[in-house]
């Protein structure tokens, strides 16, 4: 790789977003035939960074600038149009349309009276589809092919620009190992013809086969590139994570109870395999994991909404058959999903109806609700978890992220359950929001219950949990101790590279 | 100032646009023609509204838990054509409770189809909406049902009886109302509804029982059209095969224009009795202005979708919107 002139260049990016910097000066430089690897934890500024990319976002300040002149991009298609397309994590395709049509969507090659070329478009179509090495042609229907085709197809609709950048945002999510090596001999093809490539990845060992260079984000703020064959990976973590971050976790050690819930070899199809675990009373155990790694399927098991291929289950040494969230709550788990306004909160209802909703019939006199009863806890967990809204009136959707999160953690707090499940606790929560609910986390272990924490945020599992279980690929790599964990060793165990060993 | 009276008008609007509406509609009804509000008019509009207000009020349950039910018309032709049948074989005192359960039976087809089953409302209540129809005429044998001895029969009583001077159907309907409203608002199952209809998938990991609340959102539906049925029957001791044939969209209408959201969640039963006589009374102005019959079925759609799109407008405080 030579320095030639970059395809690409972002000069000083700033984009604020009401009370927060999302990026903050962040420069990247893309040469051509290069494979430059984004990274940064979740919240560092990547996503916002490639839609200002994109076309999506305006940056407040700074300049994007294509073979070094500077252009103003203010849609997806307008990138598009000037060679920088996007492969999505999640794929954009129309099922039931055929390959050809997929890639040429909105721009179908026309003859006269705007009848669609049929023969031009399956043509043009085979042609690049050769140029990948595929073995399925323009005509199959999209909805027949594996995941990783799908991916191809998302690649094809790339070249049809002949793109000077082109960046892939967690592309090896859901493909098995053989068809990785597929998509890595795609993008040494790419390189080979002088695009820029930008890859988007939390995978270390992916990032090490397949990139030149490196780029870390960390808090909206650039921190470096490095060339991958002259660092390591510890290196590129120490950037990623910094080392300002507050991990001290709470010193004071509270004495645990007895074991709340043990899992035994609990499987779940492919999701995850012979997942064994136990929490006690007054702890807080964390599962960090990529997103897809098994530690939400295995959450929605303990809740029973999916239903587990093997294993056991027991709440307080009871062994116990989990068919239904019902269940669930009767054996006491109470779980704060992760898509806070998506599966915890009925926007549209508000504050007390919400948190109440599980156990409105237990507070029912006779055949009514009673309001008296349901205002008493809506009031006592407002007062307890700080819940600033007006009353109790207020329709959930007006209230901030991290009010919405205390209504769903109340909700559960108020039946006081054996366990109590966390998934992604501050998932689009701001600062300071989030470190009151680690602090009310930590409390609850305090008062004695059992807590599950599941995140993918590092910082995070480190300042709550007392023990880490770190998942790869739906297994539970290794279990650590909070006294015993570092960074490096957390973030091996979760790509993958960490032989190994028995929870 | 102007602003914020401005800003404070909008709000009314948005919350009481169809309200507000129907006070403007009345008025400028009652300035083109006295005769509108003359008070035996008034309960004429209300009485024949009230089959239509007593199946609204059921569907209303189903369109706020997040479904639709369009099945209501021909199942109400099915509970007349029942009822009417078998009280010349077993006796009124028998027909009631056998048509209230043959009804029963078919809300609950409905709800396991779209409950437990998660079936799009919209095809299985179209289908039921043919179905019935067709299991009506095979009871029927497409004739005409009429009961032999009109004269000696106490039926009448829940058509075209009085007591205290007040018709039967507006008491049902009142009655029914209150009830019905103190279901949905007062009662753990209401509320429920509402969190089914609002988001329910939130309700599942609430540990709400989504397919059962749907499955008794059916069940009370064609409870009401059980009781409107029976209304409808008593008033003509005598009916045709399709005398509720299109009413499934009125009922619709009147629940969509009291504010009910299609998309679930929202709604009211007060608003829901203002929606049926908005249009009752709707109907009734046109044909006292002496517009021809079917003049009014034009009329009566668009001033039913100007009312929804004032509503929607006012909600996002602009005409027009490019997203929803």
């Amino acid at each position: 790789m030579t320095d030639a002139t970059p395809v690409l260049r972002l000069e000083g990016i700033v984009k604020t977003f009401p009370g927060v910097r999302a990026l903050d000066g962040v420069d990247l430089e893309l040469r051509p035939g290069e494979v430059h690897a984004l990274m940064g934890e979740n919240g560092a500024g990547k996503s916002t960074l490639m839609k200002v990319l994109g076309g999506i976002l305006q940056p407040n300040e700074g300049r994007i600038l294509i073979d070094e002149a500077p252009v103003v991009m203010t849609s997806p298609l307008e990138a598009k149009g000037k060679g920088v397309v996007f492969i999505h994590q999640e794929l954009s395709l129309a099922d039931e349309l055929s390959v050809a049509e997929n890639i040429f969507l909105g721009e179908l090659p026309r003859k006269r009276f705007g009848r669609v070329d049929w023969t031009r478009l399956y043509a043009t179509t085979d042609a690049i589809l050769k140029t990948l090495n595929v073995r399925f042609d323009a005509r199959t229907r999209v909805g027949d092919l594996s995941i990783a085709n799908q991916q191809m197809v998302e690649i094809a609709r790339a070249l049809t620009v002949s793109p000077r950048a082109v960046i892939f945002d967690e592309p090896t999510a859901s493909l098995t190992d053989a068809e990785k090596v597929v998509l890595f001999d795609v993008i040494e093809d790419l390189k080979a013809k002088g695009v820029g490539i930008i890859y988007i990845s939390h995978r270390m060992e992916e990032i090490f086969r397949i990139t030149d260079r490196i780029s870390v984000l960390r808090d909206g703020q650039y921190r470096g590139t490095l060339r991958t064959a002259e660092t390591t990976e510890d290196e590129v973590t120490q950037l990623m994570i910094g080392r300002s971050l507050d991990l001290s976790r709470s010193p004071v050690r509270h004495a645990l109870g007895k074991v709340a819930l043990e899992v035994r070899g609990l499987s779940c199809g492919h999701l995850y395999r012979d997942v064994s675990f136990s929490v006690r009373e007054g702890e807080v155990l964390g599962f960090y994991g990529l997103v897809g790694a098994g530690r939400t399927e295995i959450a929605e098991t303990l809740f029973g909404l999916r239903t587990p291929s093997a294993g056991s289950i027991r709440v307080n040494g009871d062994e116990v058959r989990i068919g239904s969230p019902v269940d669930a709550i009767r054996h006491g788990i109470g779980l704060v999903p992760e898509d806070r306004k998506g599966q915890g909160l009925v926007l549209g209802m508000n504050c007390r109806d919400n948190m109440t909703l599980p156990q409105v019939d237990d507070l029912s006199t006779g055949p009514f609700v009673s309001d008296g009863a349901e205002v008493a806890i809506f009031d006592q967990y407002r007062d307890r978890l700080d819940i600033r809204t007006p009353g109790w009136r207020q329709i959930v959707g007006n209230l901030s992220g991290g009010n919405q999160q205390k209504i769903v953690i109340g909700k559960w707090l108020s039946m006081r359950p054996q366990v109590l499940i966390v998934d992604e606790p501050t998932r689009g929560i701001d600062v300071g929001s989030k470190s009151e609910i680690h602090n009310l986390i930590r409390d609850l272990a305090a008062q004695g219950y059992a807590v599950i924490v599941i995140s993918s945020e590092m910082p995070e599992v480190l300042h709550v949990s007392d023990r880490i279980a770190a998942m790869y690929s739906g297994r539970i790599m290794r279990t650590f101790a909070a006294e015993e964990v570092t960074e490096d060793s957390l973030i091996q165990a979760i790509s993958g590279l960490e032989p190994e060993k028995v929870a | 100032m102007a602003a914020l009276t401005r800003e404070a008008a909008g709000r009314l609007l948005a919350r009481q646009g169809i309200l507000v509406a129907f006070a403007v509609f009345m008025v400028v009804f009652a300035l083109a023609n006295p005769r509108f509000i003359d008070i035996g008019n008034v309960a004429g509009v209300i009485r024949s509204s009230a089959i239509l207000g007593v199946m609204a009020l059921g569907v209303t349950f189903v369109v706020i838990g997040g479904n639709l039910d369009l099945s209501v018309g021909s199942m109400m032709s099915f509970s007349t054509i029942v009822v009417l049948d078998l009280h010349d074989t077993l006796g009124p005192a028998l027909a009631i409770p056998a048509m209230f359960a043959l009804t029963l039976c078919l809300g609950a087809f409905i709800g396991i189809l779209v409950g437990y089953l998660k079936l799009n409302s919209l095809i299985v209540t179209l289908g039921m909406l043919s179905a019935i129809h067709g299991l009506t005429l095979m009871w029927s044998g497409g004739k005409n049902m009429d009961i032999a001895d009109k004269a000696g029969t106490w039926f009448g009583i829940f058509g075209r009886g009085d007591v205290l001077g007040i018709p039967v159907p507006i008491l049902i309907f009142a009655l029914l109302a209150v009830v019905l409203s103190v279901v949905l608002s007062r009662t753990p199952f209401g509320r429920k509804v509402y969190a089914v209809g609002g988001n329910g998938t939130a309700a599942t990991f609430s540990g709400v029982p989504r397919a059962r609340v749907v499955f008794l959102t059916y069940i009370l539906s064609a409870f009401c059209v059980a009781i409107a049925g029976l209304m409808q029957a008593s008033r003509s001791l005598g009916s045709q095969n399709t005398v509720g044939q299109g009413m499934e969209l009125e009922v619709l209408a009147a629940v969509i224009l009291g504010g009910a959201s299609l998309l679930g969640g929202a709604g009211t039963i007060f608003k829901t009795v203002i929606g049926v006589l908005i249009l009752g009374f709707i109907q009734n102005g046109l044909l006292l202005m002496g517009l021809e019959f079917y003049v009014q079925y034009v009329v009566t759609w668009v001033i039913i979708i100007l009312a929804v799109w004032l509503d929607i407008a006012a909600k996002r405080s602009r005409l027009w919107s490019p997203i929803a």
